[in-house]
């Protein structure tokens, strides 16, 4: 009698400081709304329809770069862009596990910008990368690859460990957006319609060792053969962006395994891969050419679907009535949020539609 | 017996005033003597009695009162 | 491994869980083992002086006891025979034997504390001296890494020792459970230093779940994380950076330096010890209480019976009184007391064993000059204070209003800025640059950092200071409230339901307003180094 209600207490103590410190870890989890948008696009994907024939993975060059709506659009083609901030190659490859639990595409497009990275970078990005994952074998790798010095995986598991200290820097986001961020992103893709031609891009400066750590070429590998056993295409790309720098070096290494193991790669840096999509940087960047706007990426995506037709077996799906109908959304608040930006940008100057040009 | 307790209250008033140590019986517990009075204390008792008051006799009941004392003192003059 | 690392407090829930579902007498094994698990954890190493303590007290403390015994068997075997002059002989030659294995009991130990603790200081010290005759040779600085806790563990069971030869106790006959009684994880990082008849009988008696106590205990742990995790982690980086550059923080940066680090290292400290004596209380293993409101002392001596309560009573019980009464001493006195007459002869053991104690006490904390002088500086102001006690009483007697509540309280106030200027030596860690710094206290009045902004400036945003100020506040009441009983067992009295909803309010305290994880340094207990 006495033991039960010990039990009952301990039970209901540890209850009690479990939910009140759940429904505090909501309230500090940053909400990535108003600020770093990019925090929610990998959480994005489990609201979206998981009926995609291409994906793409890799970190911003991706996320800013291609249009899944002007491929749908156009061509038919539905895609989907799982990207997020400086993503590194292992974080791309067990994206790609996570995703294909839930749906097997036909062609998978990886960026390999990340290659230049062996080793855990940044803890914020981090965050992003990994932090929206839903629960999975996957998500445990990744954070356990992903992790810097200074992280602890229980903070990942409890994020509250983390953010504790954010009571004191809460804003009205966090509040407002308390039960969930509203979608900020168009399968994937974080649209901006503003413009800053890319002037003085700084040339790489000569490195010491060109060659990738072999963490990258084991994941890269991984990737591979993930995608061999899942019957999937795997197309390598080196998006268009000027800046970071991308070294012939590394271009010949790439090209090399490409040729190797007989995957497609696309360098968009070429002359005639640049010439034939058209892009302008001084109109088609948004910062000076580290990414593009939504009329570089719709160049850009222009060309890709064109591309992605002629080499794989890809249908027009625009005629089946569900994904038209989920389509059809994603597109509708795409170009209201072009309208938008285009608006703002006549009438303040800048997309966030605010008197303060703090972009 | 009754010298040597004579002497022993004398020598504590010496150190406190203020203090009715015929009937005090806890010097130590409630800290009516520091550690600065007992080693005060011994090195006066040593003197006059002439006899080795070893550290391991420096336990609260060896000095919580006169009365204590003066049974310390009476049985290190025995040994 | 600190208390406040993950893999502590998840094996120290494993072990709460363990330690009362397995049968009674098997629980101080488990004991032994955590505290073998989290030695080793701090560095394999490390194991092995902790282990030739453990084994050589064992044997000379066996050693002792046997021969004691057999004295004993001697003497009752001759009662007869011997005359009382004889049998007195005898007691005392066999004595001596006995001492002679204390003795090298603690040359053995308290060597090796010498060797990896002071070597270094030593060596430099002969080195310099060496330099003053201008040669330029020098002899080899030996560097050990300091075993963790080494100072804490080594006195508690050099005081076992001490209290076997003394006969207080029979000396313990299993070695595990002696090597418990030395290695008991909870104390090995900060203490506090426990006397093998305080604690032993709770350590090996595996008492079983009670369902206050424990929670009590819970709710002890928990307050020791809120002041160290909430105040203490969270003023450190003030607390650095104020004395990492002395030239910029000076004046009322030093002074500013002084209360943050009065702050940090009480927080610190007590809050340790309330972790290790609340882990104590969930276990059924009353540990001494290290601290009983020291900043409420009048004086010096007083803060000395309430601050680090364990330490001072064993140099006390260990080195002051035996010094003070030892043969020399009494000699001393003697001579004294005829030369010089009787007022000196009667105080000079006592000033002379303070000293002494002070200066052992300083060493302790550090094998420094800093320390040194921070103990020597202890001693004059005790014994300043003891001097003029005369005149006190005087003055209370004279002044109806020295004897008011607020003039306790201006005294517990000067008391607590006092050991505060002399703990700036534990700050800087050099000497000359202390007496400088406290010199800047006086001279650069640069009040107006207080008001013009620099105080954020300090790693310390509006954020923290609000939280560090609640805490202040809340560390003051409940002294306040303590003085009169446990906080939580009138707590507990008062309504079960109440002292739960603390428990859930302490765990989220801890966790939520706690300075810990990224963009907090981690910071090491202040006290284990020593």
């Amino acid at each position: 009698m006495a033991n039960k209600k010990v039990l009952f207490a301990g039970l209901a103590m540890t209850l009690t400081a479990g939910v009140l410190l759940a429904a505090y870890q909501r309230l500090v989890q940053p909400k990535y709304m108003s600020d770093v948008v990019e925090g929610n696009l990998i959480a994005d994907y489990y609201r979206s329809g998981k009926d995609h024939d291409v994906l793409f993975i890799g970190d911003c060059e991706c996320y800013e770069n291609f249009s899944p709506v002007k491929l749908w659009e156009d061509y038919g083609i539905s895609s989907y862009i799982r990207g997020s901030a400086q993503q590194l190659i292992w974080q791309s490859y067990y994206l790609l596990e996570d995703t294909l639990r839930c749906e097997k595409p036909k062609v998978v497009v990886f960026n390999v910008l990340s290659m230049k990275y062996g080793e855990p970078q940044n803890e914020a990005y981090n965050r992003m990368s990994v932090e929206g994952m839903e629960w999975s074998k996957s998500k445990i790798a990744n954070i356990k690859a992903s992790m810097t010095e200074e992280e602890s995986f229980l903070s990942y598991v409890f994020p509250v460990l983390r953010y504790h200290s954010r009571w004191s820097e809460l804003t009205e986001d966090d509040f407002r957006y308390y039960f969930g961020a509203e979608p900020n992103f168009f399968s994937g893709y974080y649209l901006r319609a503003d413009a800053k031609p890319a002037q003085n891009v700084p040339k790489g400066t000569p490195l010491t060792d060109y060659s990738f750590s072999d963490t990258c070429w084991d994941y890269l590998g991984r990737m591979m053969q993930l995608c061999a056993e899942n019957h999937i295409q795997l197309v390598l790309i080196k998006a268009p962006s000027l800046y970071p720098y991308w070294y012939p070096e590394w271009d010949e290494q790439i090209r090399e395994y490409a040729e190797k193991y007989q995957l497609h790669y696309v360098n968009f840096l070429d002359e005639d891969k640049l010439a034939a999509t058209g892009l302008d940087f001084e109109t088609d960047t948004y910062d000076g050419g580290l990414h593009l706007n939504v009329y570089g990426a719709e160049k850009l995506s222009d060309w890709f679907g064109q591309y992605l037709i002629s080499k794989f077996d890809l249908r027009d799906r625009s005629s089946e009535p569900a994904l038209a109908n989920e389509w059809a959304d994603i597109c509708r608040r795409y170009h209201a949020e072009t309208e938008r930006q285009v608006k703002n940008l006549e009438q303040y100057g800048n997309v966030k539609g605010e008197a303060d040009a703090s972009v | 017996m009754n010298e040597i307790r004579g002497t022993i209250i004398e020598i504590l008033q010496d150190l406190h005033e203020d203090v009715d140590f015929e009937n005090e019986t806890r010097l130590i517990d409630d800290k009516i003597l520091d550690s600065f009075d007992i080693v005060t204390l011994i090195s006066e008792l040593s003197n006059e009695f002439d006899v080795t008051i070893p550290a391991d006799k420096i336990i609260p009941e060896n000095f919580n009162s006169a009365d204590a004392l003066t049974k310390m003192i009476t049985e290190l003059e025995d040994e | 491994m600190l208390f406040t690392d993950s893999l502590f407090i998840f094996g120290l829930i494993l072990l709460f869980f363990v330690y009362f579902l397995i049968p009674q007498k098997y629980r101080w094994m488990l004991l032994l083992g955590a505290s073998i698990a989290f030695y080793a954890y701090s560095g394999v190493f490390n194991l092995i002086y902790i282990a030739v303590t453990a084994l050589s007290t064992f044997l000379i403390t066996r050693r002792m006891e046997k021969m004691a015994e057999a004295a004993k068997e001697s003497v009752s075997a001759h009662k007869s025979e011997w005359s009382r002059d004889e049998k007195k002989a005898f007691k005392e030659h066999e004595k001596k034997k006995r001492r002679r294995w204390l003795a090298l009991l603690l040359i053995l130990n308290f060597g090796m504390l010498a060797v990896i603790k002071y070597g270094a200081f030593t060596m430099n010290n002969v080195n310099t001296i060496i330099g003053w005759f201008g040669n330029r040779g020098t002899l080899p600085v030996p560097d050990f890494l300091l075993p963790m806790g080494i100072s804490f563990y080594l006195f508690q069971t050099m005081g076992y020792a001490i209290d076997v030869y003394r006969e207080k106790y029979p000396c313990e006959k299993n070695f595990a459970k002696l090597a418990l009684f030395v290695s008991f994880f909870p104390q090995l990082v900060q203490g506090p230093i426990s006397r093998y008849d305080d604690l032993a009988k709770g350590l090996y008696a595996g008492n079983g779940f009670e369902a206050e106590r424990v929670h009590l205990g819970v709710q002890r742990i928990l307050w020791g994380y809120c002041k160290k995790v909430v105040l203490a982690d969270r003023i450190l980086p003030a607390v650095t950076l104020l004395i990492s550059d002395p030239e910029q923080y000076q004046g009322m940066y030093a002074l500013l330096g002084m209360l943050y680090y009065t702050l940090q290292l009480y927080a610190d400290f007590t809050g340790g010890i309330d972790i290790t004596i609340g882990i104590g209380q969930v276990l059924g293993i009353p540990i001494a209480e290290n601290f009983q409101r020291p900043f409420f002392s009048k004086n010096i001596t007083e803060y000395w019976r309430r601050w680090h309560i364990t330490l001072g009573t064993w140099f006390k019980d260990y080195l002051f009184y035996p010094v003070s009464v030892a043969q020399p001493m009494l000699k001393l006195s003697k001579w004294s007391r005829d030369k010089l007459g009787k007022n000196i002869g009667k105080y000079l053991p006592v000033y002379v064993s303070t000293l002494a104690v002070w200066f052992v006490t300083g060493l302790w904390h550090g094998a420094a000059w800093n320390f040194i002088v921070w103990g020597m500086l202890n001693a004059v102001i005790i014994l300043i204070s003891e001097r003029l006690t005369g005149l006190y009483g005087k003055f209370h007697a004279k002044c109806g209003w020295s004897n008011t509540r607020a003039y306790d309280g201006f005294m517990a106030i000067r008391t607590t800025l006092m050991m505060g200027c002399l703990r700036m030596f534990d700050c800087y860690r050099d000497v000359p640059l202390t007496f400088r710094m406290f010199g800047t206290m006086f001279t650069k009045w640069n009040v107006q950092i207080f008001w013009d902004g620099s105080l954020m400036k300090l790693n310390l945003s509006l954020a923290d200071y609000g939280v560090l100020l609640t805490g202040v506040l809340v560390l003051f009441t409940a002294s306040m409230i303590g003085r009169k009983g446990s906080v939580r067992k009138r707590i507990l009295g008062r309504s079960r339901v109440l002292s739960c909803c603390m428990t859930v309010a302490l765990v989220l305290i801890v966790l939520i307003f706690g300075a810990y994880g990224i963009g907090y340094d981690s910071s090491q207990f202040i006290y284990n180094q020593f």
